[in-house]
């Protein structure tokens, strides 16, 4: 069992790399897209708040094996698709399809995390600076969201810690992610048990990482919850 | 002097020597639902003035200091900053500033201190005190660094400057949250019951502050709980009853020699011995 493990090793790495190039490049983006999303949101135009509403509801309420079928299968039905400048390198490739529909995806969730975090910031702090004459721009950037973001970090750590999980997923469509590696090298060695096992072992120990990571940045974030 | 508002029929007010006042509120007006908080107030603040607004909790005067600075919208009425009308627009169901550029420049002008400090726990007193002289007055950083310890060190937490508010007592706060209102230099201060989510032993430090901006011949408004102290620094005192002024004059004459009935019942409640208050020297 150890001497499987010794021999394979390297290539479960390899595996492990992706995974993390994948939850990093999707956790970023996801992220950046949740900000306009939340604000849309939130916004007093209707249909602006109705669009945002229905990209949550898309998001959520399918499986994102169900998005990812639909990206990688999906598209190349389409002859504009496949005639479009997107489609050579980009749209074609089972990696930039994991990327969109895991990074969209926890864009809808991050949206919905960051509204609770918006929504949850103190009245008492927004009117301090509307009384010091802060514009609802400078309020925002400086006062609502770095607040928001607090009160919602422990909600961004289960966050990650699910996306981990899911990029799993990427697996189906071919990618050589840490899940993808671990099919191959069970169905070549006939040795489910280690193999898996050691899969396992590998995500819990990145996911204990990051929810380390997550503690540390309250930590240098909200000094005082640690008084 | 049951309807103490002064008479005011031209909407710029002037004082005894032409000059300006530095706010002048006129007939306002303020409903939550059916609840009428404001049933027409008026106000005049000239310069150097001292006014304290007393009244039992409900009575509306909160409301009224709030909606000075527009933090509440009043429903009728007029606010004119020296000479410069607040515009607001109203429809059926809102009103809110007509224009934000205006208002936002107005509330520089207004210097604002809340009953729970309010100070944004996500920066240290310094950066409290620095934020809008940066971000919304644009002034250089080391300028409102400079500016920020002094007034740090002159309410007397310039050792504190590195500290989160979370780490400050109830006194410590309530004066870094001042020197945050001084930093705008402000011409008119608004307080808004600034010691009464304070301890008792913490009243007398954050008064003293006070005082000594009273002294310096600011104008402010203030809204207390501190009779004893309202007596000693105000030039002028309104005791609010049920939305409307009922009692208006030098403090001798409001506290010493009350007109109304409510405004007798509300000092016998609040002028007890327990309430004297010792100021620190």
């Amino acid at each position: 069992m150890v001497e499987v493990l010794l021999q394979y090793y390297p290539e479960f790495f390899k595996g492990l790399r992706l995974t993390l190039i994948l939850v990093g490049l999707s956790v970023c983006i996801g992220f950046l897209l949740s900000l306009p999303i939340a604000l849309a949101r939130l916004s007093n135009i209707r249909p602006v708040r109705r669009l945002a509403k229905s990209y949550i509801f898309f998001f959520r309420g399918t499986p994102m094996l169900v998005q990812l079928f639909l990206l990688y299968y999906g598209l190349s039905q389409f002859e504009s698709v496949k005639e479009s400048i997107l489609w050579k390198g980009f749209l074609e490739s089972p990696f930039w399809c994991a990327v969109i529909a895991i990074s969209f995806n926890s864009a809808a969730y991050m949206a919905e995390i960051l509204v609770g975090g918006i929504r949850a910031v103190p009245r008492g702090q927004i009117e301090a600076g509307l009384a010091v004459g802060m514009s609802a721009h400078v309020l925002f950037w400086r006062i609502t969201l770095p607040q928001a973001i607090r009160i919602a970090l422990p909600n961004y750590s289960n966050e990650v810690i699910f996306l981990v999980k899911s990029s799993a997923l990427a697996s189906t469509i071919t990618l050589m992610d840490l899940t993808g590696v671990t099919r191959t090298l069970v169905s070549k060695t006939y040795m489910p048990v280690p193999m898996y096992l050691f899969a396992g072992l590998l995500y819990i120990s990145l996911n204990y990482t990051i929810a380390k990571f997550f503690k540390i940045l309250e930590r240098w974030l909200i000094p005082q919850r640690h008084a | 002097m049951n309807d103490a508002s002064p008479p005011l029929q031209s909407s710029v007010v002037m004082n005894r020597k032409g000059s300006v006042a530095a706010v002048s509120v006129l007939d306002l007006h303020k409903s939550y639902g059916s609840n009428q908080v404001l049933k027409g107030v008026s106000l005049v603040a000239q310069d150097h003035d001292v006014i304290s607004i007393i009244g039992s909790s409900g009575s509306g005067k909160s409301t009224l200091l709030r909606c000075i600075n527009l933090l509440e919208m009043p429903d009728q009425g007029e606010i004119r900053i020296k000479d410069e009308l607040i515009a607001i627009k109203r429809t059926v169901n809102f009103a809110k500033p007509a224009k934000a550029k205006q208002i936002e420049r107005l509330r520089t002008r207004l210097g604002m201190v809340f009953q729970n400090f309010n100070l944004w726990s996500h920066m240290t007193v310094l950066q409290n005190v620095i934020e809008a002289p940066i971000h919304v007055k644009k002034i250089p950083n080391s300028e409102a660094i400079e500016k920020a310890e002094a007034l740090l060190h002159k309410v007397g937490i310039y050792d504190k400057r590195h500290e989160y508010p979370a780490f400050l007592s109830g006194g410590e706060k309530q004066r870094a949250a001042i020197a945050r209102a001084l930093a705008m230099e402000p011409q008119v201060m608004l307080f808004d019951e600034p010691t009464s989510s304070l301890d008792p032993e913490r009243v007398g430090e954050v008064l003293k502050v006070i005082r000594t901006l009273a002294e310096e011949g600011r104008t402010m408004i203030m809204v207390t709980h501190e009779m004893h102290f309202a007596r000693e620094v105000s030039s002028e005192i309104i005791y609010i009853h049920q939305g409307k002024i009922a009692e208006q004059g030098k403090p001798e004459q409001v506290l010493g020699d009350p007109q109304t009935e409510q405004c007798r019942n509300f000092l016998a409640r609040h002028l007890r011995p327990r309430d004297t208050l010792k100021l620190e020297p």
